[in-house]
């Protein structure tokens, strides 16, 4: 139906051509911006877009995802200062942490279903924080301070910024590809299917508990990438990527950008951390006040979220 | 006196703050269950409405002199108006929508008061005279109790227990069940079936600012004392689940309590020792101690 009627504004929205606009913009931006806030958007957007693969797709509403940020920054600043790493075996690690985490975290939170689901998570996760604020290794208050930037693969040099830049954009676009291919592929069927409708997927012979929590270790492994790459960023893991506050952020960023939609967390980060990095200075403190303003805007006047709007607008446009 | 090499005298006092966390867990944590019987939503806003009713009693009694007895009437009443309104205003919009839209409004809100509430206040923490008449302790042998701790206890117990009466044995109560049980069909009796989800809304509101006016005293007065509070609470909730009030009290108390030993005997454990026990009770009983599955 709509093959029929494409005109040359629509081809535009094809997916494959969008992508490889968004790609060439990603390449281009750090001529035109400060690097190290397009880092920050992309470590973000790489967080939010996991996330959301868990609360857009399986319907699972976690609470508790600083504790994979927070401690997947931490094993990594620890691995590049204190051992020596190389980037991407820092990165590895985290990824391997947060997944090793998620997995633990999962196994107990799939007991329970919707709300206890998120309260669970909330819980295990100011568990984590306590441990985090206690234990010597992390710093404690001060955080892990000065973790080297290191050499790729023992040879670029990272404290290059547009080295640095690039590395983060690969660790992005591997993250977001795979989050693409999950939810493309039968089992990210499999988990709409459960958000819909979980009786009616267990009748139908799905192990339930099993996609879950796939779905939670493969969404906090990433979130552990994006922790562990923000880490090298700004070559700092603190008590504040552990915090309830950063679980807060992730709902709001893929709340705003659309729920469920593809580019939709992606674009709720990016959001977020310009008005946090606009409002920092001028504003302080209601920085707070800001972040649940928008939040229960979305909540009561815009459900769809940004890229969910633009997609039905869009859809309506190609009924007219 | 010596138990397993430690003083009663600090046994006895570890014991008391124990039971003081605990009564404040029992209280916060049976109105997020009376609120999430009949809305079916998680009141995220339930620690900074705890903080308001907090705060209500220091402004009002350092800007007007209003003394501590009646701001534990006025500040319950302030922030439960408040609550009625929120219900009104915002709530009401999402009740046919997946509950989690609940959670991530109160939790927008939370955010919002918490905010403006630092702004105002900084978050260095304020601090609340304990009441003449209930200042002072009395020795009891073994340890020296200040008196306003066993108020605290006291004061906390007996709105608990009145809760679970007029839940279990008042009329109202009666509504209040049949509603969390069926709405449609209590509607349909001619109930005022809205109403009274405002009604609950507001009164779970005004339980969480009477803790906190309870809480004004023995705990600085802090922008912040309720968010540290509420996610404890959640675990407390997963433990007791939320089909009874009778378990919500006796979880709560029992689990500060434990808090309380912890402190005791392996003190680095006591701020993770209820998050332990929400694991160790996920595993076992994963519909918690008093839940239906």
């Amino acid at each position: 139906m709509s093959s029929t009627s494409n005109n040359s504004s629509s081809a535009l929205l094809k997916p494959s051509v969008l992508y490889a606009v968004l790609f060439v913009v990603g390449l281009i931006a750090p001529f035109t911006l400060y690097p190290t806030f397009l880092m920050k958007i992309l470590c973000f957007a790489l967080f939010a877009s996991a996330f959301n693969l868990l609360l857009g797709f399986a319907g699972l509403l976690s609470f508790g995802h600083a504790a994979f940020l927070g401690t997947a920054a931490y094993v990594c600043g620890l691995m590049m200062r204190d051992v020596g790493v190389t980037p991407e075996v820092g990165i590895l690690a985290g990824t391997a942490v947060g997944a090793a985490l998620g997995w633990v975290f999962g196994i107990l939170a799939i007991r329970r279903t919707g709300i206890y689901f998120a309260m669970i998570t909330l819980a295990l996760a100011q568990m984590v924080y306590f441990l985090a604020l206690q234990v010597k290794i992390t710093g404690g208050e001060d955080g892990l301070q000065g973790v080297p930037r290191g050499h790729l693969f023992g040879i670029v040099d990272m404290s290059d910024n547009m080295a640095m830049y690039y590395m983060v954009y690969a660790v992005f676009c591997i993250g977001f590809f795979i989050i693409y291919r999950a939810i493309h592929s039968p089992f990210g069927q499999i988990l709409k299917a459960i958000r819909e409708n979980e009786p009616r997927a267990i009748s139908l012979g799905y192990d339930v508990d099993k996609f879950k929590l796939l779905a939670f270790v493969i969404s906090a492994a990433l979130t552990g990438t994006a922790g562990a790459t923000k880490t090298l960023v700004f070559q700092l893991a603190s008590l504040s990527d552990v915090h309830w506050h950063m679980s807060g952020e992730v709902v709001l960023m893929t709340l705003l950008g659309g729920l469920g939609t593809i580019l939709g967390p992606a674009v709720g980060g990016g959001t977020i951390v310009t008005i946090q990095n606009q409002l920092a200075d001028s504003v302080g403190s209601w920085v707070t006040v800001i972040m649940g303003g928008i939040f229960v805007a979305c909540v009561l006047l815009f459900r769809r979220g940004i890229v969910g709007e633009i997609q039905a607008l869009i859809r309506r446009a190609g009924i007219n | 006196m010596e138990i397993f090499g430690i003083s009663t005298a600090l046994l006895g006092s570890q014991l008391l703050i124990g039971l003081i966390n605990g009564s404040f867990y029992a209280i916060l944590s049976l109105g997020l269950a009376i609120i999430f019987g009949l809305l079916n939503i998680i009141n995220f806003a339930h620690g900074a409405q705890y903080m308001m009713g907090a705060f209500v009693a220091w402004l009002a009694l350092t800007k007007f002199g209003i003394n501590y007895w009646v701001s534990l009437i006025l500040a319950p009443v302030v922030v439960g108006a408040l609550g009625v309104v929120l219900e009104r205003t915002m709530l009401r919009k999402l009740y046919k929508l997946d509950h989690l839209y609940g959670l991530l409004l109160t939790f927008g809100i939370a955010l919002i008061i918490e905010g403006i509430f630092r702004d105002q206040f900084g978050s260095s923490g304020e601090s609340y005279p304990v009441p003449e008449l209930l200042s002072g302790g009395v020795n009891l042998g073994f340890m020296y109790l200040p008196i306003y701790r066993g108020w605290i206890v006291v004061a906390a117990l007996s709105v608990c227990f009145g809760s679970w009466f007029m839940i279990e044995k008042t009329k109202l109560g009666a509504y209040l069940r049949a509603g969390t049980e069926n709405p449609q069909i209590v509607q349909a009796l001619g109930i005022n079936v809205p109403l009274l989800i405002t009604f609950t809304y507001g009164y779970g509101v005004a339980f969480a600012a009477f803790a906190g006016v309870l809480a004004a005293p023995v705990f600085q007065v802090n922008p912040l004392m309720g968010s540290h509070l509420i996610i404890v609470v959640f675990a407390v909730v997963v433990i007791g689940g939320m089909g009874s009030i009778m378990g919500a009290i006796v979880t709560g108390l029992g689990l500060g309590l434990i808090e309380g030993l912890t402190k005791v005997f392996y003190p680095e454990a006591s701020s993770v020792v209820v998050f332990v026990i929400m694991v160790v009770v996920l595993l076992v009983r994963p519909a918690g101690l008093f839940g239906k599955t």
